[in-house]
């Protein structure tokens, strides 16, 4: 009888080679274990080649799971068990692994020539270098081949079902119920029921590997987080982010159009939208860059939610359109999942450097609303709230998400749909104004005095003709004008009409007796939020605030940072929100920490710095 | 799909004429192409409201405002990006794109080529005029080798585009070529692009006075039209002067009428599936103009890009509860409640 120990949280980390399917075993883990209630958080790690030759460090692919008995904010900054399924998983893995943790290990790919193929001059599971860890080593291919020799299936589609064996393993090891992905296992093969049951076999054949041999001791049970009452599911930022597209287009009774050109990491928006015509989205796969967001706000102007989804080289490129469209005054929804720049960079890796792009990455005067979630399933909501300003503003919106929260999962509270917020628009009907004969005409650059937003009248509604183009237009007519005092007017009109946008006020944590405030932007949300709560563990008065609304910012801003000592602000680039606050609110002691390897912060590494900053006062 | 009916127009030209001044050098082509067109629209049996014009950048992307329909000033090179936009969400409009030679064949190319390529229901209407207008006189993408210009002032080393060759290489479905000068038969061909279903592209010779002036002039003088202007008709013998078209190789040729058996005429028909034909057309004039055919020299049917996006979208959509399809999406696959 194994001994079971409890555990508040592990992180585990799934690594093998592209083929190996660690991705599949890693989103079978996550849902088997949010299914047992645990708070979790999720990160997969791509190789940037489609397939990297077999058995290389290149070709090494991840998924990483943090799940805990309380609510977690990150995928976990360290391993503690590491699952290898070949000498370049274990390499390019261990300098991440926690000292004294667990290595499942699959040795059967720890051939000689496998060895010699990463670097290894001896075989790290003899040569007693991985004496500080503990390791299990199982021939995880052997195992499954003879699991299945009364299966006909191939030798070949034996051994590729190593994963699920792997699965059962740690399934068992850590007290996952695998019940439902026999289900999914059933329905993903439905067209070839012998592999189905054949992945099952090694999928059982795994847990019972661990429950009857005596090589693992201790098993854990992790017991469930006190959640909020909901009905949860786990999600990734793109998805939230198309579904957020999705729903906003149900919200507003508009039809979406996404105009998209597929890039790394946007292009699952791309795919996720394209299933889901039924709510009357359309998506067009474009030429290029700029052709997808001319044709979104093309259909803008006619009438739709137009929206177009990229990463940096892309944004770059729309650059010109997005001007167009401020100068047009049209609704459109721009979404940029940085990446790590500059040019293709690391394009599988995370980076938050396109702030001041966002801000400022275009030609004129031509200031747009920038926002960015902090979370995946924060996607869902920041795509209904740059709905809401694009319509109501008429204006395009940036959305800036990043490859970190894009790729990255995390239990959701669904949202109930009876509660998405009102995005109906008023499109003009009738005429809005009068000529010098006093004829009733369309003016489309007479603003609502409240918003400043401009008439929305669609091409097809009679009596209302009009033209509009980059052109300068006068105020109030939208006729070209070249006057140098309507361009002032209408430069200044267009600044004020952004900067007037609505925002919630910017939120803070202080537990009463901080002089620091730590600021954070988009994804550092987590990382920032766990560094924070340690530091609070270990009685370090520390306060935090996050923007969601990077323009126009939160009207409270100002007085919130006047209220702290220093502002720490951590950030995946060379101090871009850092340079803003610097120049909207002088006075502040903006102290910036950044770094810039495609990773997203760990909560340690915060805590050390944010400490370092409070004890030097 | 917008319901176009060629007669019995309600309204008059003057009906489409916008209010704002028109602001082209005095004799400009454009002048005419804006005349031809503003008395043609009427023809479409259309209400304004229903009729949008996309232009990009250029002297001819003028054009939308002085239009009293819908209408878009864009950016250089993306009217068609753009209209491609307008067009597949909004089908019961009807979607013109003004474009020029340095618009649609040098900064736009990309666009024009895959909106012909995937059929959208657009009509493109290219101003060429082979030179840069509103840049003050660069050579352009249809200009000849060895033009003089402000940035050519020992010649162009370009070689130019032939815009038909090149939409019809781009697979457009509707070619076609008039002139700026000749109001019945560039009203006829806009005509036929107007009935046409999917992309028509249809360039028109246009003259640009004050930086390439007399350009297309052979086209036009009595003295030389003759000999060099062939006017197209579908299901006409092809000929000419005292010329006509023959088959020749893998193309055509340009023969004395009196060495030629009537037999061995071409007749042209402009419903030739295979491109190559056309193509071959499109090969009788070069830069110098010596042979220009004029007219719709293919009209085919192919289904339409935003006929098809459309059919996908309404198949899906039909009868949707779109709350409740997006409560069941939220729902759909591993859920848990925490009570």
């Amino acid at each position: 009888m194994n001994t079971v120990r409890q555990l508040d949280r592990v992180v585990i980390r799934f690594a093998g080679d592209s083929g190996d399917g660690m991705q599949l075993t890693g989103d079978r883990f996550t849902a088997e274990t949010a299914k047992l209630g645990n708070d979790l958080s999720t990160l997969p790690n791509y190789p940037a080649e489609i397939r990297a030759p077999a058995g290389t460090l290149p070709g090494v692919s991840s998924f990483q799971i943090h799940f805990a008995d309380t609510d977690i904010l990150t995928p976990g900054d360290q391993p503690e068990v590491l699952i290898a399924m070949n000498p370049a998983a274990l390499k390019a893995n261990l300098g991440d692994l926690k000292s004294g943790g667990t290595i499942v290990v699959n040795t059967d790919e720890f051939t000689k020539r496998n060895l010699t193929k990463v670097g290894y001059a001896a075989n790290p599971l003899e040569d007693g270098s991985l004496e500080d860890y503990q390791v299990h080593p199982v021939a995880l291919a052997t195992l499954t081949i003879g699991a299945l020799a009364e299966f006909e299936v191939s030798k070949k589609d034996a051994e590729r079902s190593k994963n699920m064996f792997a699965l059962g393993l740690v399934s068992w090891m850590y007290s996952r119920p695998i019940e439902a992905t026999e289900e999914f296992l059933r329905g993903k093969f439905k067209a070839k029921p012998l592999i189905a049951e054949a992945n099952i076999a090694a999928l059982k054949a795994g847990w019972n590997y661990g429950d009857t041999t005596e090589a693992f001791a201790v098993r854990f049970e992790i017991p469930p987080a006190k959640l909020t009452a909901g009905t949860y599911r786990n999600i990734t930022g793109n998805t939230a982010l198309a579904w957020g597209i999705t729903a906003a287009g149900v919200a507003s009774g508009l039809p979406v159009f996404l105009g998209a050109y597929p890039i790394t990491p946007a292009s699952d928006i791309l795919h996720e939208l394209s299933k889901h015509k039924r709510f009357g989205v359309t998506t067009v796969q474009a030429e290029d860059e700029i052709a997808a967001v001319g044709a979104a706000l093309g259909a803008s102007w006619g009438g739709a939610l137009g929206v177009t989804t990229s990463s940096g080289p892309g944004i770059a490129l729309k650059s010109e359109t997005i001007s167009l469209a401020v100068s047009l005054e049209l609704p459109l929804l721009v979404v940029d999942v940085q990446r790590a720049g500059p040019s293709t960079g690391l394009p599988t890796k995370t980076e938050q450097a396109d702030l001041v792009m966002a801000m400022f990455g275009r030609h004129g005067e031509a200031p747009i609303a920038v926002l960015a979630p902090q979370s995946p399933s924060d996607c869902f909501d920041i795509m209904l709230e740059a709905a809401r300003i694009a319509l109501t503003y008429r204006t395009p919106v940036m959305v800036l998400s990043d490859g970190y929260i894009a790729n990255g999962a995390e239990p959701w509270n669904l949202p109930e749909t009876a509660d998405l917020p009102d995005l109906s628009v008023d499109f003009a009907t009738e005429p809005n104004g009068v000529d010098k004969a006093g004829e009733p005409v369309f003016l489309p650059y007479l603003r609502d005095p409240e918003t400043l937003a401009r008439p929305w009248a669609v091409p097809g509604t009679p009596g209302l003709q009009h033209r509009i183009g980059g052109i300068e237009k006068a105020d109030k007519t939208g006729d070209i004008s070249y006057d140098p005092e309507n361009h002032d007017h209408m430069v200044r009109t267009r600044a004020a009409k952004i900067a007037g946008v609505t925002v919630p006020d910017l939120e803070v944590d202080d537990p009463g007796d901080a002089d620091v405030l730590v600021l954070g932007w988009g994804s550092t949300w987590g990382p920032i939020g766990a560094s924070v709560r340690g530091l609070r563990e270990k009685g370090v008065p520390i306060a935090r605030a996050h923007l969601r609304h990077l323009n126009p910012m939160p009207k409270n801003t100002a007085e919130v940072l006047a209220r702290y000592k220093r502002v720490v602000v951590p950030e995946m680039n060379l101090g871009q929100l850092a340079l803003l606050l610097r120049g909207n609110f002088p006075g502040t002691d903006v102290v910036g920490y950044n770094k810039v390897r495609g990773l997203p912060f760990t909560s340690n590494e915060l805590q050390d710095a944010l400490e370092e900053v409070i004890k030097n006062g | 799909m917008v319901d176009v009916k060629l007669d019995a127009p309600k309204l008059k030209a003057k009906d489409f004429k916008s209010s704002q001044e028109v602001r082209w050098c005095p004799g400009c082509g454009d002048y005419a192409i804006l005349a031809a067109v503003q008395s043609f629209l009427p023809e479409l049996g259309l209400e304004r409201e229903k009729i949008a014009f996309v232009s990009g950048i250029g002297c001819s992307s003028r054009f939308p405002y002085y239009l009293n329909t819908y209408g878009i000033h864009s950016i250089h090179g993306r009217a068609p990006a753009i209209a491609t936009g307008l067009a597949v969400s909004r089908p019961d409009l009807s979607v013109w794109v003004v474009t020029g030679d340095g618009d649609a064949l040098s900064i736009g190319g990309n666009h024009l080529i895959h909106a012909l390529r995937r059929n959208v229901n657009l009509k493109i209407l290219l101003f060429n005029n082979r030179i840069y207008g509103l840049t003050k006189g660069q050579y352009s993408p249809t200009s000849g080798a060895g033009t003089l210009t402000k940035s050519s002032p020992m010649g162009s080393v370009d070689s130019p585009f032939n815009p038909l060759s090149l939409a019809l290489g781009s697979e457009a479905t509707f070619v076609a070529r008039t002139l700026d000068s000749d109001r019945a038969h560039l009203q006829e061909v806009l005509r036929a692009a107007a009935e046409h279903e999917g992309s028509a592209f249809v360039e028109i010779y246009q003259n640009c006075p004050i930086f390439n002036d007399g350009a297309f002039e052979v086209l036009k003088n009595p003295e030389t039209r003759d000999e060099s202007l062939i006017r197209l008709q579908h299901g006409e013998p092809i000929a000419f002067g005292d010329k006509v078209v023959v088959q020749s190789g893998y193309g055509l040729q340009v023969k004395d009428a009196a060495e030629v058996d009537p037999a061995d005429v071409v007749v042209h028909k402009s419903d030739v599936d295979d491109p190559a034909y056309a193509f071959a057309l499109s090969r009788l004039s070069g830069v110098a103009l010596d042979h220009t055919p004029i007219g719709v020299f293919r009209n085919v049917s192919r289904p339409t890009y935003d006929q098809g996006v459309r059919t996908q979208v309404d198949e899906a959509a039909t009868g949707v509860d779109r709350k409740e399809a997006l409560d069941r999406l939220l729902h759909s696959g591993d859920t848990w409640t925490v009570l």
